[in-house]
C-alpha cells in the first residue's frame, strides 16, 4: 500500500540567540526581506486566520500599541497562512467596522515558507494555521525571544511591551531583570562567578538578599 | 510589483520614492525626505532598481536616464 504523506508542517523551532531565518515574502505593503528591518528590533507575530473574532482584536490592539513600539525603535509585521487579497479585504473591514488603520504590513504565508522556518504551525493545535507566536528579533537578526499562545488566548499587549524595554533594558546596562519587572523598577546583577566575587558583591553595596541576588537602580 | 504597474506606472509611494532619490543618495537620506521607515524605503527602492528607475553601487542610490524621465512626468 501506498502510503502519501503530508508536507511536513513543522521542521523545527528556531533557536534563540542565533539568526532569525531569512524570509522574502509578500506581504500588504510589497515584498519584503527580514534584511529590510535591519538596525530596528522587530516584532514578528503570527495569527491563525483572517476574518475570526480572536485576530481582530489582536490585530486592533497591536495597531494601539504600534506608536509606542516605534518610539522603542521596533517594526511590526504579522503573518497568517492566508491571501494577500484576503488580508487587504481583512484591514480594510477592520478600518471600516472597527475604525482602526492597521499601519503595519501582513504576511501572505499561502505556501507556509515563514510560518515552516519560524515554527509556527503547530499541527496538535491545527494543521492549516499558525498559532499565536510572537518572535522579537534584534536589530542585527538575532532572535531574543519567542512567546507561543494557543489559538484560543488572545496575547497581552503590554507584555510585548515590557519585553521589548526588558530586552533594550539588559543589552544597554549589561543587567537582566527580574520577574514582574516595569522600567524604572530596580534590576539584577549578573550572580558573580567566584567566591571571592561573591564576596566583594556583597561588599559592594547593592541591594542584595544574599550574594547570588543583588539589585540595583539604573 | 505594488509600486511599480506592469505598464511602467508608479503607485504614489513609488513615485514620492523615485522623486526623492538624488544622485549618490542613501537609504537614510531617502527615508528623512519621504518620512517613511527605513524597511519601507529598502522595499521600494529594490523594486525601483527592478523597474530599471534606480541604480545603487555602494549602498548609494541615483536615477537612471530613465527613472528621472518618469520622476519628471506628471501623474
Amino acid at each position: 500500500m501506498t502510503v502519501i504523506e503530508e508536507p511536513e508542517a513543522r521542521i523545527g523551532l528556531p533557536r534563540l540567540n542565533e539568526p532569525a531565518p531569512e524570509f522574502d515574502a509578500v506581504t500588504t505593503h510589497g515584498a519584503l526581506k527580514l534584511a529590510d528591518f535591519e538596525g530596528s528590533w522587530l516584532i514578528l507575530f503570527s495569527h491563525p486566520a483572517d476574518f475570526t473574532p480572536v485576530c481582530t482584536t489582536e490585530f486592533i490592539a497591536f495597531a494601539e500599541i504600534y506608536p509606542e513600539l516605534q518610539k522603542r525603535g521596533c517594526e511590526l509585521i504579522g503573518l497568517s497562512i492566508d491571501s494577500l487579497y484576503a488580508h487587504i479585504a481583512w484591514v480594510r473591514n477592520i478600518e471600516e467596522k472597527a475604525g482602526v488603520k492597521i499601519p503595519f504590513p501582513v504576511i501572505a504565508d499561502l505556501d507556509r515558507k515563514v510560518a515552516t522556518a519560524f515554527g509556527m504551525v503547530m499541527p496538535g493545535e491545527s494543521k492549516t494555521e499558525a498559532s499565536r507566536c510572537v518572535f522579537v528579533i534584534d536589530p542585527k537578526g538575532i532572535l531574543r525571544a519567542m512567546i507561543y499562545y494557543p489559538l484560543s488566548t488572545g496575547r497581552n499587549m503590554d507584555e510585548m511591551l515590557r519585553l521589548i524595554d526588558a530586552l533594550q533594558t539588559a543589552d544597554a546596562n549589561n543587567v537582566a531583570t527580574p520577574a514582574n519587572w516595569r522600567p524604572g523598577d530596580k534590576v539584577l546583577v549578573g550572580a558573580p562567578k567566584t567566591t571571592e566575587l561573591a564576596e566583594e558583591r556583597v561588599a559592594e553595596g547593592l541591594e542584595c538578599v544574599d550574594w547570588y541576588l543583588c539589585k540595583k537602580s539604573l | 510589483m505594488p509600486c511599480v504597474q506592469p505598464d511602467g506606472t508608479l503607485s504614489t509611494t513609488g513615485r514620492l520614492m523615485l522623486s526623492a532619490v538624488q544622485t549618490n543618495s542613501t537609504v537614510e537620506d531617502v527615508a528623512t525626505t519621504t518620512g517613511m521607515v527605513l524597511y519601507r524605503v529598502r522595499s521600494v527602492l529594490r523594486e525601483l532598481i527592478e523597474a530599471g528607475f534606480v541604480v545603487e553601487a555602494n549602498g548609494r542610490f541615483s536615477q537612471t536616464e530613465q527613472g528621472a524621465a518618469k520622476a519628471s512626468k506628471p501623474g
